[in-house]
């Protein structure tokens, strides 16, 4: 965006009258009001922000805002949403998806729009299910999840989204869940990024999937798993009784105790968010022997696909008039006369 | 020198047109020296009609039957439009350029072959047992055989290339020939190659060599045998400044200057596919016309795109080709459902699935009508030669941007890449349509973004306006609130509203292109069949028959008076190259009994099949000689037809 104005505006600014038709206690209520808490901290403006999306319940997002939006066709609310930026670079675009509209059927759309780097913030909200089709197995559904597409257990290998982006080459991957304190900071950083900004929000299903998340999502008892990162500062979690370090000879990370808070002695390192090895190592890290890894794994940002577009369009226009008459009468031309041709 | 002289041969001189095929390996640069003898002949004021057709291969191994790449020019001092039907002279680089080519050749016509390439190898790729040169076998035509390629060394022997590099200018020489034979300029070819060798003069110089070889062997050979030289008159055309133009050019053109009359900018979403790339890559350098272009990752993103800008303020475009027009379908319906401004550019080629992808067909009308999920209406234009793809692709940013809907433009591989002289049109005659967008609320102090206009369109906001805040989406969507609504009446009522939306868009009347508006029979086309159904229906009239040509602009939806003009007929035949989806649109939206004549060889309608067909058709109708009205879906051309 162009130096936008700040807007002042509050939560309920951000709500449209419509009926929110999610099923109750579903998480998606949680990330909704997190974006609208979120927005007014940013100083947005509602008529210049726009939200797209795809299909599926993350998609129905763009109803409930109080802002412009499109809810578009599955899969392919990257493509509509580059072309919302091309042809207006100041709006604000936010685009919601969820692990199938995202990953499965429009996955090579999610590839290009990381890969060019089109300014705008990428929420997909992972539920490793398909919630509106009435629950089969998704590119993200762990090996083993029972569904009615996959009776005796899903057996097909799950995408870890984060690891999509970083392939994509996306320039900001960052983390965080439907009922986390901290997902209106995370939005945040990923609104100051300059460029595609990725967020996977994991997203309790309580229909289909429900709690899958708990080990480390959940809203009690569950912060020792969580590992908040932020640029400059060390690796703890678990109170600060526990680190990750570098194994430097199988070059892996791995779990160190810290001991009386002296993380520097356990060899502690320090999250530098523009080194791109470490936030490959973070996104692979397994859970359960590690804590999942939360808050901005990577932020190195980059020029964007619409700098580049308006840096073309000024080389290729330097010089050139806008002359319609002059352009259809390009090339080899001859002008008739009576019957005679004469070349001009 | 080889040459056989045929019994009869007709003078050149004494014709109002001439229809010339150069044919050669797909790495002759064949495509190349078409395309500069039709500028030389346009500069020299004959009127034309170019037809390039070459394989899908980009380099087919040498000397193969398939690998084989024409270009015919049909070119006169009268009106030309078609490619013509057979050549009065052909061009044959190779043995399999010969084999494929010279059964179109009109008999007494002339054969001019380089020899050179004649070679044992050639002639067993190109499945000759005996070289057809000296066996006697092309008796019935005049042919003209030497070496061109020895010559050709010999002429840029001076600029110290290689054999193989050598012979790259063989296209050249063989272009000064026919340069000569016809009394063209060789000036503007000489412009031509030091533009596009600018960077390498001594290639430049070594082409200009070979040109200038070839012209002058012709003056030669002149004095000594029977290559004689021919002129061909100008045509009278109306005073004006002329150029020539492919389809692909004249869409981009009118696509540029639709975005300039509706005051938008051009955004246009486009992924390579054969034969609509060219669009995308003529848009690509016009920039300076408020046009931003995407090259898309698929079909669908591209659209998807072009839908995304649209919905933002500008006018999006997307263009492809059959197999890629079926992957945007669903996104078509999403454009319908909002109700954006959209264009859609199919330029057809032979199907299904990959089908014949340089080659020419009609067979997306029904994808085009009706290819989508759910009751999705749309407006259907169709262009008929290169030069009306400018008109048509105004009309279809007009129509998209007045009626907020997408709008599907047909044209062909052969309207794409076929050239013909365009008079220069001024942009000042074409009466502006600018977008109107709306930026305060419609509803006392509610905004309702789908209360609807007198043309049934909604109004278009753009993001960013103040208080106007609004989502639209795919889902089914209250009359006017546009909120989600599922209710039954209220699906009911919005399919009732886009049809009335989409069937009330103002067409022209239906005007008859030849002949009186009523008759015995009436021929009716569509898109890029108009040259050879003009011509045949022409020769009919000629002969008496009441007989007119009808050419139908906008399929969906039809011409008010389209019925009642054709009710004026006793019989309604309808040739296109497909199986006969036009006819069956006739017959469903006019009940009447249209009948069908078609052809999916993947090569234009000739005029002699059609004349011949009508006349069949002719004799078919009681009270007439023959027998019985021919049944429908005739094939053309005949399987066993001598050609094929």
């Amino acid at each position: 965006m162009n130096a936008p104005v700040k807007i002042e505006t509050t939560l309920k600014d951000w709500e449209t009258d419509q009926e929110v038709r999610w099923c109750p206690g579903c998480g998606d209520y949680a990330i909704l009001k997190a974006v609208q808490r979120t927005l007014p901290t940013l100083g947005a403006d509602p008529k210049n922000t726009v939200f797209v999306s795809g299909i599926g319940c993350s998609s129905r997002f763009p109803y409930y805002m109080e802002s412009y939006g499109f809810h578009t066709i599955h899969g392919r609310a990257p493509a509509f949403a580059t072309g919302v930026k091309l042809a207006n670079p100041d709006l604000d675009v936010w685009l919601v998806t969820g692990d199938g509209d995202g990953l499965s059927i429009g996955g090579n759309h999610m590839m290009h729009v990381l890969r060019r780097n089109v300014n705008m913030q990428i929420m997909l909200f992972n539920n490793e299910i398909y919630g509106l089709t009435k629950g089969q197995a998704s590119p993200t559904s762990r090996v083993g999840t029972r569904s009615p597409s996959t009776p005796v257990g899903s057996f097909d290998a799950p995408i870890n989204p984060c690891s999509f982006a970083l392939g994509a080459n996306a320039r900001f991957v960052a983390r965080g869940f439907d009922v986390s304190k901290k997902l209106p900071e995370v939005l945040a950083a990923a609104h100051a990024h300059e460029g595609a900004a990725f967020i996977e929000i994991f997203q309790n299903c309580i229909v289909y999937n429900k709690d899958v998340f708990d080990a480390f999502a959940a809203p009690k008892g569950a912060e020792d798993q969580q590992l908040w990162l932020e640029h400059g500062e060390p690796m703890l979690f678990a109170g600060g009784a526990k680190g990750i370090a570098l194994d430097r000879e199988a070059l892996e990370l791995k779990v160190v105790e810290v001991t009386d808070g002296d993380w520097q002695a356990a060899d502690v390192l320090v999250h530098n968010a523009k080194n791109r090895s470490i936030a490959h190592m973070l996104v692979e890290m397994p859970f359960g022997p590690f804590p999942m890894a939360l808050g901005v794994l990577y932020d190195d940002p980059r020029p964007t696909y619409e700098a580049a577009v308006a840096d073309e369009r000024e080389r290729a226009t330097r010089g050139k008039t806008r002359d319609l008459a002059a352009l259809l009468a390009t090339g080899q031309t001859w002008t008739v006369s009576g019957t005679a041709a004469d070349p001009v | 020198m080889a040459t056989q002289t045929a019994d009869a041969r007709p003078d050149l001189s004494s014709q109002d047109a001439i229809v010339v095929r150069f044919a050669g390996d797909s790495g002759d640069g064949m495509q190349l020296t078409g395309g500069q003898f039709t500028l030389s002949t346009a500069l020299a004021g004959n009127d034309l009609s170019t037809f390039p057709d070459f394989p899908a291969e980009i380099r087919a191994p040498q000397g193969t039957l398939f690998g084989v790449s024409a270009f015919q020019i049909n070119f006169g001092s009268r009106q030309i439009s078609t490619a013509g039907d057979a050549p009065d002279v052909l061009v044959a680089m190779n043995p399999a350029a010969l084999k494929t080519n010279v059964a179109a050749l009109k008999p007494g016509g002339l054969i001019i072959a380089d020899t050179g390439a004649f070679t044992k190898r050639n002639l067993d790729k190109a499945e000759y047992e005996t070289n057809p040169l000296v066996d006697g076998s092309l008796a019935k035509w005049e042919v003209l055989a030497f070496d061109i390629s020895e010559r050709t060394i010999e002429a840029v022997k001076p600029f110290g290339l290689g054999n193989k590099d050598a012979l790259r200018s063989k296209n050249m020489w063989t272009l000064g020939l026919a340069l000569w034979m016809f009394d063209r300029s060789r000036e503007p070819i000489h412009q031509w190659l030091r533009d596009k060798f600018a960077k390498k003069p001594e290639i430049a110089d070594a082409n200009i060599a070979a040109l200038d070889a070839g012209h002058a062997y012709g003056e030669t050979a002149e004095l000594a045998g029977p290559l004689r030289q021919v002129s061909m008159p100008p045509v009278e055309s109306a005073p004006g400044l002329y150029r020539t133009i492919t389809g692909a050019e004249a869409v981009s053109l009118g696509l540029v200057a639709g975005g300039q009359l509706a005051e938008l900018p051009l955004f246009f979403g486009g992924y390579p596919i054969t034969p609509a790339s060219a669009i995308l890559h003529h848009l690509a350098r016009l920039k300076e016309f408020d046009v931003t272009t995407f090259q898309a990752e698929d079909e669908i993103a591209a659209i998807c795109a072009a839908i995304g800008a649209s919905y933002a303020g500008s006018l999006g475009v997307t263009s492809s080709s059959g197999p890629g027009i079926a992957l945007k379908g669903e996104a078509m319906g999403l454009a319908i459902m909002v109700e954006l401004p959209l264009v859609i550019v199919n330029s057809q080629r032979g199907g299904p699935s990959t089908g014949l992808p340089t080659k020419t067909e009609q067979s997306d009308l029904y994808q085009a009508v009706y290819g989508r999920n759910g009751d999705a209406p749309m407006p259907v234009i169709a262009a008929r030669s290169p030069a009306d793809a400018f008109e048509v692709a105004i009309e279809a940013c007009r129509i998209a941007v007045e009626y907020m809907t997408p709008v599907m433009l047909l044209t062909d591989g052969y309207i794409a890449n076929a050239a013909e002289p365009w008079k220069v049109p001024d942009p000042a005659n074409y009466a502006p349509f600018p977008a109107v967008f709306c930026d305060k609320p419609n509803d006392g102090d509610n905004f309702l973004p789908y209360k609807r206009d007198a043309k049934g369109a909604r109004p278009w906001v753009k993001p960013g306006t103040p208080g106007l805040m609004h989502r639209v989406g795919g889902i089914e969507k209250h009359e006017l609130t546009g909120n989600i609504d599922y209710s039954p009446a209220n699906h009911q009522r919005m399919t009732e509203l886009r049809a009335a939306k989409v069937s009330g868009v103002a067409v022209p009347p239906q005007d008859v292109a030849l002949g009186d508006e009523t008759g015995e029979l009436a021929v009716v086309g569509w898109g890029s069949t108009y040259g050879p159904i003009h011509q045949a229906v022409g020769r009919w009239r000629e002969k008496g028959r009441k007989v007119s040509h009808v050419h139908v602009r906008h399929i969906w939806p039809l011409p008010a008076n389209l019925g009642e003009l054709l009710a004026g007929f006793d019989h309604v035949l309808v040739p296109e190259m497909n199986t006969g989806q036009f006819k069956t649109v006739l017959r469903d939206q006019l009940l009447i009994d249209a009948q069908s004549l078609t052809k999916t060889s993947g090569q234009p309608f000739q005029i002699a099949e059609l004349e011949a067909a009508i006349g069949a058709y002719f004799d078919g109708i009681e009270g007439n000689e023959g027998g019985e009205v021919p049944v429908n879906k005739q094939q053309l051309p005949s399987p066993l037809a001598e050609n094929e």
